[in-house]
């Protein structure tokens, strides 16, 4: 770990869903620091997309604090969260990521709409989300084309681009290759790493596989940084 | 972008957001069309008689002696003698005067008795005088000119015989006296249409032999012979007037009013029509808030379509939300798509009005006698076009605000 602020740092976070007092989650402490490749390996239904969701804000703790780029975001407004959201943390899921309807440059520059922060790291908009692309191995003639014509490969790979526009410090992926066949995953890895490195971003990418352990830089088990509460507590 | 973004939501979902706005766009349509209609009727209404500046009956209310004495509807309760109608004639104000003598009708049409001065004098539609489609006007004593709606309903030519009808739905016919058609009138929209029209003197003929409502039994005097008799009526139904100055109408109006001789009535034909407006305007009203209903009914399909859609664009709406989009983003997103729904609606529905009137403007004159003129959009129907865009972003609030909720509660995992 390096000696710089964390991007991310959870401590003593308690969630619980409302209207079901049966399930929550306990996050002790989580810490990321920059530019870190992190890989939170979890069964599904242990509470991964609860926890993305607390880092993201559109949810938020009981008790405890997430602060994320130094930030506590429980300070800040619903409205604010999501400007926060949008400027901080480039997101990308695990299947249809994009708007299907609208041009693949369009869903490219779509989070720059929402954070102006991240507009002014970004020149040329177009240029920028074309240089994305071309990095990310997509064929040149693909800004125009519609999100929808995509292989679901090309699909990860534009919302790779769009979760890297405009550099955000945080990039937060929810079994981004779970779609993809084993050669495209390393691929796609590969080149998401790379543009990463390059930035100095944090990657944070959930996944249940373990086979993609030794492309990071640090495992997690979300056993071990999480606990599911079950039951009135 | 986020225009381009929801305009591309909307081409994606091209059927049903097509289906929708030709809904609205009918609604709007035909809700613009029965306005037209309503307008064009009322003014086709007020431009049923023109250039006559007063009618003149015997004492009852205005609307009634309007009612009778152009529409032919009801009947006069009493008469206007001769002699009063040759006292008004013979005063200084007056430039013409065409005498009307009804009472008599064949089949399901009035009969009017009158001078070929009518041809003349009465105008319809702002100035426009009858014409004759086929034949000629009355030139002998039992020659009769019919209106277009009677010759195409009872399928008359020129030269076909007429029996006139003592009263009104009478079986007493007078049938020793049968005239001849001579002319067809033009269509006109207004009540000569449906009017059989004679000589103020042939009346008197047919009823040579009559004496209180009865034929005489046993009598019945040639035509020959009434040919020679003197056919001068004792009374007529009420006479149309033009005045040489419309200064004067008002003055000529109050002294017939004031008639010391017998209880008259001059009116204004333009006041009574409005009187009569008024009560006829109701069935106009009822019309308009039908067709108001359908446009409701297409905004209230509108907020369906848009809630049947919420469920499948729920991922859309993670992928704005996981974006950084607040949820008012896709609030607006939601109200924005169904402005521009019921505005390409409105606006198409606009065209199909144009289309409509552009088609249908000459087969509705010929057929009904209404002119709807084809005119630049009125500052009224702009305010319903407008009030129909308004309407549709008020009513996507329901569905929105739904979409709104849900987007707080799905954050950007999407649970299907």
């Amino acid at each position: 770990m390096t000696d710089t602020a964390p991007i991310l740092h959870m401590d003593d976070v308690r969630y619980r869903w409302p209207g079901r007092t049966s399930f929550g989650l306990h996050v002790p402490n989580l810490t990321l620091a920059p530019a870190e490749t992190v890989l939170l390996l979890g069964e599904s239904g242990s509470g991964k997309s609860t926890l993305l969701s607390l880092i993201c804000g559109t949810i938020t703790a009981q008790s405890g604090r997430v602060s994320v780029a130094g930030t506590d975001i429980a300070a800040l407004s619903a409205g604010q969260r999501d400007r926060f959201r949008a400027e901080q943390i480039g997101l990308i899921f695990q299947q249809f990521n994009l708007l299907p309807f609208a041009s693949v440059q369009d869903n490219i520059l779509l989070p720059l709409q929402f954070a102006p922060e991240r507009r002014r790291h970004v020149a040329d908009r177009r240029a920028e989300a074309a240089r994305l692309c071309h990095d990310l191995g997509l064929p040149d003639d693909v800004m125009s084309a519609g999100a929808g014509t995509l292989s679901v490969g090309q699909q990860q790979r534009v919302a790779a681009a769009r979760a890297l526009i405009g550099t955000p410090p945080l990039i937060i992926a929810d079994e981004p290759t779970s779609s993809l066949d084993a050669a495209t995953q390393a691929t796609f890895l590969e080149l998401l790493f790379g543009q990463s490195r390059a930035h100095g971003t944090t990657v944070l990418m959930v996944s249940h596989d373990a086979r993609l352990s030794s492309q990071f830089d640090r495992v997690l088990h979300m056993t071990d940084i999480a606990k599911a509460v079950r039951g009135a507590t | 972008m986020i225009l381009r973004l929801a305009y591309g939501s909307l081409i994606a979902r091209a059927l049903t957001v097509g289906m929708t706005i030709l809904a609205i766009a009918l609604s709007v349509a035909l809700f613009l069309g029965v306005e037209k209609v309503r307008t064009g009727a009322k003014a086709s209404f007020a431009d049923t008689i023109s250039g006559t500046d007063l009618i003149v009956g015997a004492r009852s209310g205005s609307v009634q002696l309007l009612l009778y004495s152009v529409f032919r509807i009801g009947n006069a309760t009493n008469n206007l003698t001769w002699e009063s109608y040759q006292d008004i004639a013979a005063r200084r104000e007056v430039d013409w005067i065409v005498p009307i003598s009804l009472g008599d009708s064949h089949r399901q049409f009035r009969v009017m008795g009158t001078t070929t001065e009518f041809f003349d004098r009465y105008k319809y539609r702002s100035g426009q005088s009858l014409a004759v489609r086929d034949g000629v006007l009355m030139d002998d004593l039992f020659d009769t000119v019919i209106g277009a709606d009677v010759a195409t309903t009872l399928g008359y030519q020129i030269g076909d015989p007429i029996v006139v009808a003592h009263g009104l739905a009478s079986f007493s016919e007078h049938a020793d006296q049968p005239f001849r058609v001579s002319g067809i009138l033009e269509k006109t929209g207004t009540p000569v249409d449906r009017t059989v029209i004679v000589s103020l003197e042939a009346i008197e003929a047919i009823h040579v032999d009559w004496r209180g409502g009865a034929q005489i039994p046993g009598q019945s005097t040639p035509a020959d012979v009434i040919r020679q008799m003197d056919l001068q009526p004792q009374a007529i139904t009420a006479a149309l007037v033009g005045v040489n100055s419309r200064l004067q109408v008002f003055g000529l109006q109050r002294s017939i009013n004031e008639y010391p001789e017998e209880p008259l009535l001059a009116i204004l034909p333009g006041v009574a029509l409005q009187e009569l407006w008024r009560i006829v305007g109701i069935a106009e009203t009822a019309l308009l808030a039908v067709s108001a209903m359908v446009v409701v009914t297409a905004l209230i399909g509108m907020m369906a379509t848009i809630f049947s859609s919420l469920n499948e664009r729920r991922r859309e709406m993670a992928i704005f939300r996981a974006m950084g989009a607040r949820p008012r983003v896709i609030l607006g997103l939601l109200v924005l798509e169904a402005t521009l729904m019921a505005a390409i609606g409105a606006v198409l529905g606009l065209g199909l009005l144009y289309l409509g009137l552009f088609i249908g403007q000459p087969m509705i004159d010929s057929a009904f006698g209404l002119w709807l003129p084809i005119e630049a959009p009125t500052l009224r129907e702009l305010w319903v076009l407008l009030g129909v865009i308004g309407a549709g972003a008020i009513v996507s609030l329901v569905p929105a605000l739904r979409a709104y909720r849900m987007s707080l509660a799905d954050g950007m995992t999407v649970r299907i």
